[in-house]
């Protein structure tokens, strides 16, 4: 179906029931309960989160996952693809799919100058170099081109750029009726607009701008399948597995590693401009190295070069960062009661390190631990899994039957 | 004139910096073939080192001041240093003020045992792994040592105030005969870059003169044959490790008083150092010292007011600048060697 | 005038003179041995050829077209195509894999961006590799991924997927290096049937003289960078130069 394999088709409707149901999966225990304070996850912007992380870490995958090319800069893309779209909201209007168009096309352009300079060189190099080129787009954006006092002010330095009440908006209105900023919507439909969903003691919220983003990253998702599948994402493996004999065979590298960056530069820019789209603002931060860095550790814990493993690892770190952040010591006090108070105290004291501002850390350890030990990450991890299990069975077949 | 002598006195000690951790990234790339991205997190700790003997030096207790009293009449409570307690006030107030230096002596086996650790903890184990486990591997170790340290020391930075006699500045341009008032220096600046020439010039005779360190030069150059020699090369890589590991350390104790030490201070110079190194050419020693100096002197240069009035905003971009150029005219940076990363 | 002309070629490493001043022709259609003691610069030689080194002097010309100063890519796209001392496959894919991607090069040139075909699209490919894989008796290893072959398998599909490309020119350098005896005579079955079933010429680099023996039409002997004879098999066996310099070692 839809030109895909029988198993491929079948990973793609989990992912869309998955992603098209998450207000029901995310949100297991009823409102209020303090389980629900600290494990649901179905509100409107964590949501748009996983969907648009995952969007980001699904095109990086096809540069990394695919030729092993390992760009420490993907985060400028998404930087880019943020500003283009406010500019986008400020100029023209505020319906968010010119923005989104904006925010890949312009994206796509620097991915193919940034990838241009970069791929002259591979390996450690390469990694550098979009490190440092990454940085030097984040600097101009703090503070080179974001001058507030300067009439080329791009990108309005520290602040952010954002809407203000005197845009031109020339297919929208400055202003709306009631004196204030208007909102980004789709075809009139606001993306911040919800509906809400009473059932017994649960409350489902369902958000315009999450399901524009995860229909969004289901076409993602199913664009990356037809490139893993097709002859070009052949050509990217066999990038990873053997240049020299790619070049000897007549085939010439740089255009196919090129076309992988900016094809994985414009998911970074459509994420971006999703997540300015969802709430029009974009600072420098999102440019930031360590963004990048965040970007490589998603596709990592997923697990880099399956398909799903984006998916998984961007949903992953945000759900972990989210819950994590919550948890403070009066919670952890919570938790360990039933311990004897001194041990309690030192057990508390020390998680205390781990969580709440701590997360850092967490998924730090978390990370380097996946890369030693599984470094095929959660995907690895699950078959691992999986084979356990299917070697107890067979062993189990196997000790019955000299008894029988 | 004065004006060109001053910018690049000022690029001095940021290229010092620059200079010492890039150096520290070519030896360990060098001999152990790894892209450490945690070396700038050794450079932190350094500096925090330093943090670290300041604090425990001013350690107080609290003594009663019969010849003060507070408000109510009673007598002032009154923080002591322990080290005045144990060496008298003079010296024990010396002792603090040049707690900087004496971290010194206090990093060194601090950050030889860290080098250590990692090595033979965790690096040792990727030797065989592809380039990227290892640059990722050491990537979650920087982002967890920085951790670590963000969460004792906290997110701010932490004043760490160079010895009281180095503390002020003094008229460079007098004594070059130029108007008084036209090249003004910090002191400790000036013992920054001598300090940093004297490490360079001592790891450059340590490989040079020393029978350790032809070892570890024909190891960079062919590691296979001098591994045939039944040299036990590992253990002098561990032990290189280790040394790179001290160079990072000392250079960001001496760091602390320039830039208030903090978590992230590390990362910030690594991404710059890198840079630097391939600038001048990956697995060059020289091209890395020479280009750390370079790039420091430039964004010094970068950072005038005149230069800033023609291209605004110049100084933030133009260490990448000048790499993006080299790499597209030079590939192989300054003085890199050929077949050094090139498949 | 043959398909290869190679005219005073010459190459320095450093202090070392790899190659000096050699002059060589093979004709098309023919194969052509070139034998020499180890270091005498055969994988020099032919790294000239592909495009991997420039020669400090001299030139190369295939077909009449020069193939200096060209990339490898645009040199196998000329219609020359090469096989490692070394098995050079892609070791993390299949079988299957591994022989599409020449059949793919043949056919669309060195890129073009089929990102959004399915393979079931490519029907002519598929075939095409198939019947290949056949050919060479590896169509039950299909599935297998091509690090977890045999030596002797692996050499066999790097043959097999510079066949499919069908070149002019096949240079193979030492291809039966480190194989069983058995796994040799296979290879060399191979590749006389390669030779006469197709228009195709062969240079190869062998030690082994049975190898040789069996397939060359022509042989030319180089020591220390230089041809010393090039003559038919029968005249080198005899010669008291070769005897001398390569057979005598081997004797
Ligand atoms: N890239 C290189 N750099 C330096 N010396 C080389 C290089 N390639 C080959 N040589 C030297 O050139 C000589 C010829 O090598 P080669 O062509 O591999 O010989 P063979 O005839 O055994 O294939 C040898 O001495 C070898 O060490
Ligand atoms: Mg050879």
């Amino acid at each position: 179906m839809l030109g895909l394999n029988k198993k491929d088709t079948l990973l793609f409707w989990i992912v869309a029931a998955l992603a098209l149901l998450a207000p029901f999966i995310l949100n297991p225990f009823p409102e209020g309960s303090s389980l629900a304070q600290m494990f649901n996850a179905g509100y409107p912007d964590l949501m748009q989160r996983f969907v648009i992380f995952g969007i980001l870490v699904i095109g990086f995958n096809i540069l990394f996952g695919l030729t092993g090319y390992l760009s420490f800069g993907h985060a400028a893309f998404l930087g880019i693809g943020s500003y283009s779209a406010v500019w986008m909201f400020k100029l023209v209007g505020m319906n968010v799919i010119p923005a989104i168009l904006l925010a890949m096309i312009v994206s796509g352009v620097f991915a193919l100058l940034i990838g241009y300079i970069s791929l002259r060189r591979s390996g450690i190099y390469f990694s550098i170099l979009t490190l440092a080129i990454a940085q030097m787009c984040y600097n101009l954006a703090y503070s080179v081109l974001g001058n507030p006092s300067s009439n080329f002010n791009l990108t309005n330095g520290e602040t952010g750029l954002q809407l203000s009440l005197d845009d031109a908006r020339i297919l929208g209105e400055s202003v709306t009726a009631e004196g204030a900023l208007p909102v980004t919507n789709f075809f009139g439909l606001a993306m911040r607009s919800s509906y809400q969903m009473d059932v017994g003691g649960w409350l489902f919220t369902f958000n315009a701008g999450y399901y524009l983003s995860a229909i969004i990253m289901l076409v993602s998702f199913y664009v990356s399948i037809r490139i893993f599948r097709s002859p070009f994402g052949l050509m990217l493996r066999a990038v990873k597995s053997n240049q020299q004999r790619m070049n000897y065979t007549g085939l010439n590298t740089r255009p196919y590693i090129l076309a992988a960056f900016v094809i994985s530069g414009i998911y970074a820019g459509l994420a971006g401009g999703l997540l300015s789209s969802m709430d029009p603002l974009a600072g420098a931060e999102r440019m930031h190295w360590t963004a990048s860095g965040e970007i490589v550790i998603m596709a990592i814990l997923g697990g880099v070069g399956t398909l799903i493993g984006p998916v998984l690892g961007a949903g992953f770190n945000e759900y972990f960062k989210n819950i994590l952040s919550k948890i403070n010591d009066n919670v952890l006090h919570d938790w360990l009661g039933f311990l004897p108070d001194g041990f309690e105290n030192l057990l508390v004291g020390f998680l205390h390190y781990f969580v709440g501002k701590g997360w850092h850390l967490t998924l730090g350890i978390m990370f380097m631990l996946v890369i030693i030990f599984l470094p095929g990450g959660l995907v690895q991890g699950g078959q691992r899994i999986a084979r356990l299990f299917r070697r107890k069975k067979n062993s189990d077949e196997t000790q019955q039957t000299p008894a029988e | 004139m004065d004006a060109i002598i001053l910018q690049i006195l000022n690029g001095l000690d940021k290229g010092s910096a620059y200079a010492l951790i890039a150096l520290g990234l070519t030896l360990i790339f060098g001999t152990l073939g790894v892209v450490n991205f945690a070396h700038g997190a050794l450079f932190m700790i350094g500096a925090f080192c330093a943090v670290t003997l300041n604090k425990l030096l001013s350690l107080s207790y609290m003594v009663e001041d019969p010849t003060r009293t507070d408000f109510l009449g009673k007598p002032l409570q009154v923080a002591t240093p322990y080290v005045h307690g144990w060496f008298g006030e003079a010296t024990g107030e010396a002792l603090i003020d040049w707690s900087v230096p004496l971290a010194i002596l206090f990093s060194i086996p601090v950050m030889i045992a860290v080098g250590f650790i990692m090595e033979r903890g965790l690096i040792k184990h990727f030797y065989k792994r592809p380039h990227a486990d290892q640059i990722l591997v050491t990537f979650g170790l920087a982002i967890v040592l920085q951790e670590l340290i963000k969460s004792f020391y906290g997110a701010n930075p932490i004043p760490t105030p160079a010895p009281e006699v180095f503390r002020g500045s003094f008229d460079f341009g007098v004594m070059l005969g130029f108007d008084p008032n036209a090249i003004i220096y910090p002191y400790w600046r000036m013992v920054y870059f001598a300090f940093s020439a004297l490490i360079i010039g001592a790891v450059f005779a340590f490989l040079r003169f020393t029978t350790f360190g032809m070892v570890v030069r024909a190891g960079m150059a062919d590691r296979e044959t001098v591994g045939l020699l039944g040299i036990n090369i590992d253990k002098r890589f561990t032990i290189m490790f280790g040394l790179a590991a001290a160079v990072a350390g000392v250079a960001g104790v001496m760091y602390a008083p320039i830039n208030s030490p903090n978590y992230h201070m590390g990362m910030d110079f690594l991404v710059l150092s890198f840079v630097v190194v391939v600038v001048g050419g990956m697995g060059s020693l020289p091209g890395a010292v020479l280009a750390g100096f370079m790039l420091g002197i430039l964004e010094a240069f970068a950072s005038m007011n005149q230069v800033k009035a023609i291209i605004p905003g110049i100084d933030q971009i133009i260490i990448y600048l000048i790499a993006i150029i080299i790499i597209l005219t030079r590939p192989r940076g300054l003085m890199g060697k050929k077949g050094v990363m090139e498949e | 005038m043959g398909i290869l002309e190679v005219k005073n070629v010459g190459k320095r490493f450093g202090g070392l003179q790899a190659l000096n001043n050699v002059n060589l022709s093979v004709a098309e259609n023919t194969c052509h041995a070139i034998i020499g003691p180890n270091g005498a610069g055969k994988s020099t030689l032919l790294n000239c050829f592909v495009g991997k080194l420039i020669p400090d002097t001299g030139s190369v010309m295939f077909d009449g077209q020069s193939v200096l100063g060209r990339t490898p890519y645009e040199i196998n796209q000329m219609g020359i195509s090469r096989v490692f001392q070394t098995p050079e496959i892609f070791a993390d894919l299949s079988v299957m894999e591994n022989m599409m991607i020449p059949v793919f090069a043949k056919r669309d040139g060195s890129f073009r961006m089929h990102a959004l075909e399915g393979m079931m699209g490519e029907k002519d490919i598929v075939e095409k590799a198939e019947a290949m894989l056949e050919d060479m008796g590896l169509a039950n290893k299909r599935e297998m991924q091509a690090s977890s072959m045999s030596r002797g398998d692996k050499r066999r599909l790097e043959i097999a997927m510079c066949l499919s490309q069908e070149p002019r020119l096949l240079l193979l350098d030492e291809p039966t290096a480190g194989m069983a005896r058995a796994d040799t005579n296979n290879t060399i079955d191979l590749l006389k049937q390669i030779k006469e079933e197709r228009d195709i010429t062969i240079a190869i680099i062998e030690h082994d003289m049975h190898v040789v023996f069996s397939l060359a039409d022509r042989i030319t002997v180089l020591a220390q960078g230089t041809p010393l004879v090039e003559d038919s098999p029968e005249n080198i066996k005899g010669h008291p130069k070769v005897r001398e310099a390569y057979l005598g070692e081997a004797a």
